[in-house]
């Protein structure tokens, strides 16, 4: 395969993962920012979807301040913004017009038809209407995955779709996590109080996991059992161990298929191993943010990896 | 049935399809256009329209009658087309050869060796079998009851193809029941004649599995949806210029194995455009190194670099000279007469009648930079003057033609349309052939005669009936 086919597929599966995220994210800025709460929550909240999206020095760069009617617009729809939801479906459609012959004409409809429809859809500005366009946005990216398992053969097309989708999930994952921990609670609250209570059940909610929550762990809803889960857990299909778990088998399978591992495999497997032997103890003893920097920059190396490797 | 003019035979054609439409319920094909539309739009099957940023990637318009050639006709036609498909690879061997063409007076030396399409680079190359347009698209047209008349010759990088075979898929998927009725020859096997084609002009060295591309400039082209339904329908990788590269004189391709090397190239980018090291510097679509690994003979290039020189519309008006020359016989399929604004005589006459001529650039395509006198204003027509007089080389001139016409689907009723047509003839060192059908366009305005996608055309299915 070209290089360049698996370099847009690879950024299809992320771009389409990347503009599911803004969404979730978006969704739960506006839960948040409708608590009962002093003032500065709702600010807070706002500046907290930035942080998430990891955008907060373009953010600041372009003169805006957080507010509800700034961060939908930024994150959602603004021309200055490359990784908005409008950028991000767009690049995917681009990206995925450039190597039409690599996919199935169900996975082409699907990314065709957001990029329709994200013209049909306008800028709706009503809460409600916003709400209803997140809620388009996350339908989107189920029919795009779901038509891409259904109908593409599973040869290296579809590792590097995946793959793609994969290094951004965790890439997501980890900064909804590190921006809850580190960021939201405002200092002159109670961790473990109300308001870091309804924060924690939003950020599971906010990666359709509040339900698995009670599932795996049937208690109340703790810190440190929800990093658990959005780290460690090999059952939830988007904690960074999962995510990881998925790396290794797509790098794996393009071994196969190749007859050849490379330095992105060897980098991959090692880092699972890692996730084998991890405990959230001794996470948290050592600080979940710094854990979190760490996986983020190794994340990011091993993206380099798979683009030295495959890509050019 | 309105509107089908021409001999008794074509109208014959016709009559199965005629039959059918009465006893069809009224507003049946409107229903069948809107699905048709729907389902091109879905697909992507689009086509862009430089300066036209809004409407970026537009539908062709699909007419949903479709447009019948009998089986005689088709065979006559066959023959005229692999006489002067035939004629015009010996002329470019020839004018890149011991040019004798010229030295026996057939065409001006000037109008080969300072024409812009003319490749200096290629003068004593020899491509694999001398095949040069190896893919070259006849427009033609029907004048009369006697047959086509030639109006161009694309020997460089035709496009229309894929409407030929997506057309057919539709229409076999709109009207089953028409298919059963009529005995219309598949024009399927066009990629597998391609890729036959294409791997029988390959390089010695290549063996029996070459590596085959299509060279695309870019999804931004106008024709790029084509250029990916060719790649997939060959199965064969669709690459960009960035994605080859030259290493001593080899081409190659990155993969996300290694590179990998490239021995026959479809390309679909202009010769100036194939190599900033030889032709424009400017181009960020080519691929450095390209025509010296050509010239090494490491890899063919389908069409050959150099083949516009034979398209040319000034060339195009000594194409029946050329074709008596090679060939040795006379041309069986003719010429619109054309006037040559080069020869003072001819430029007088058509000045003084230019309000009822066509007039064309040389070297223009697309419908683009034309004037159709009957259809213009005053001033149009002056301002066109004063171009023709300034420049007389660049252009040639032909009388409107009464151009026949294929009924179309028009609202709710069927009118008569102007239609042109190009068939697709494949060389290759294995021999000629011609996929049986071709793309019809057709002008869709009322009394219109430009066909071309980029001026308002549609397209229809053409079918050839079979004995």
């Amino acid at each position: 395969m070209l290089s360049r086919t698996a370099d847009s597929l690879y950024w299809t599966g992320r771009y389409m993962e990347r503009a599911d995220f803004l969404a979730r994210i978006l969704e739960a800025a506006v839960r948040l920012a409708a608590l009962p709460a002093k003032d500065g929550a709702a600010a807070t909240a706002w500046a907290s979807a930035i942080a998430s999206a990891g955008v907060s020095q373009a953010f600041a760069a372009s003169g805006r301040t957080p507010n509800e009617k700034s961060v939908r617009e930024y994150l959602a729809f603004a021309p200055d913004n490359s990784s908005s939801i409008r950028a991000c479906i767009t690049a995917a459609r681009t990206n995925a017009r450039s190597v039409r012959t690599a996919l199935t004409i169900e996975l082409w409809e699907a990314i065709n038809g957001a990029w329709n429809g994200l013209k049909e859809m306008g800028e709706p500005t009503k809460r409600d209407d916003f709400v209803r366009f997140l809620e388009w946005v996350k339908t989107t990216s189920l029919n795009v995955e779901g038509a891409s398992s259904r109908t593409m053969l599973r040869n290296d097309a579809y590792w590097f779709l995946r793959l793609g989708m994969a290094i951004e999930r965790a890439d997501n994952t980890a900064r909804l996590l590190d921006v809850k921990y580190h960021l939201l609670l405002p200092a002159d609250e109670r961790v473990g109080g109300q308001l870091d209570y309804f924060q924690w059940t939003t950020l599971l909610r906010e990666v359709s996991a509040l339900t698995a929550y009670r599932w795996v762990y049937r208690e109340s809803v703790r810190p440190w059992l929800v990093a658990d889960l959005m780290v460690l857990n090999r059952q939830m299909p988007r904690s960074l161990a999962s995510c990881q778990g998925m790396i290794v088998s797509y790098l794996e399978r393009l071994a196969t298929d190749y007859g050849r591992r490379g330095p992105a495999q060897r980098l991959a497997s090692a880092r699972l191993a890692q996730f084998n032997e991890a405990k959230i103890e001794d996470i948290f003893q050592s600080g979940l943010h710094e854990y979190i920097l760490g996986f983020l920059s190794e994340n990011n190396a091993l993206a380099g990896a798979i683009h030295d490797q495959y890509l050019v | 049935m309105s509107g089908t003019s021409g001999s008794n035979e074509v109208r014959q054609c016709y009559r199965t399809l005629a039959r059918w439409l009465d006893a069809a319920p009224p507003d049946l094909l409107q229903s069948r256009s809107r699905q048709a539309e729907l389902f091109f739009r879905r697909m992507g099957v689009t086509f862009a329209v430089y300066g036209d940023v809004e409407s970026n990637e537009r539908l062709i318009p699909f007419d949903v009658v479709p447009r019948i050639i009998g089986a005689k006709e088709w065979t006559d036609l066959e023959k005229g087309l692999k006489q002067r498909v035939s004629a015009i690879n010996a002329f470019l061997k020839d004018i890149y050869g011991p040019q004798e063409c010229i030295r026996a007076g057939v065409v001006p030396a000037d109008l080969i060796l300072t024409n812009p399409h003319y490749r200096p680079e290629m003068q004593g190359r020899r491509p694999p079998g001398d095949i040069w347009t190896h893919i070259c698209g006849v427009d033609l047209v029907r004048t009369g009851e006697d047959g086509f008349v030639v109006l161009e010759d694309n020997c460089r990088t035709p496009s229309g193809v894929s409407y030929m075979l997506e057309n057919r898929e539709m229409m076999m998927r709109l009207f089953p029941d028409l298919f059963a009725e009529h005995r219309i020859r598949p024009v399927e096997t066009y990629t597998d004649m391609l890729l036959a084609s294409l791997v029988a002009s390959a390089p010695a060295h290549a063996g029996a599995d070459p590596n085959i591309v299509v060279l695309t400039p870019g999804p931004y082209n106008s024709a790029y949806y084509e250029h990916s339904f060719l790649a997939d329908k060959l199965g064969v990788e669709l690459v960009e210029g960035g994605d080859l590269l030259v290493n001593d004189d080899i081409v190659y391709m990155r993969t996300t194995q290694g590179l990998k090397r490239v021995d026959v190239i479809y390309r679909r980018v202009d010769d100036d455009w194939l190599d900033p090291l030889t032709f424009r510097p400017d181009s960020s679509v080519g691929v450095p190194g390209l025509m010296a690994a050509y010239v090494a003979g490491n890899v063919t290039l389908s069409n050959a670099v150099g083949t516009g020189v034979a398209d040319d519309k000034a060339v195009y008006t000594y194409m029946p000279e050329i074709i008596r020359f090679f060939s040795g016989g006379d041309p069986i399929l003719g010429n619109v007469p054309t006037w040559r604004c080069r020869e003072p005589d001819a430029l007088k006459e058509v000045l003084d009648k230019l309000p009822e001529l066509v007039v064309k650039e040389v070297g223009g395509s697309g419908g683009y930079g034309m004037l159709v006198g009957p259809a213009s204003t005053k001033a149009e027509i002056e301002a066109f003057r004063a171009k023709l007089i300034a420049d007389p080389d660049d252009f040639i001139a032909q009388p409107t033609l009464a151009l026949s016409t294929a009924p179309t689907l028009d609202g709710g009723t069927l009118s008569p349309r102007h239609v042109d047509l190009r068939p697709f003839v494949l060389s290759s060192p294995a021999g000629v052939r011609v996929a049986p059908g071709g793309l019809t366009r057709v002008a869709l305005k009322q009394g219109s005669l430009v066909v071309n996608s980029s001026q308002g055309g549609g397209t229809k299915d053409t079918w050839v009936l079979d004995d």
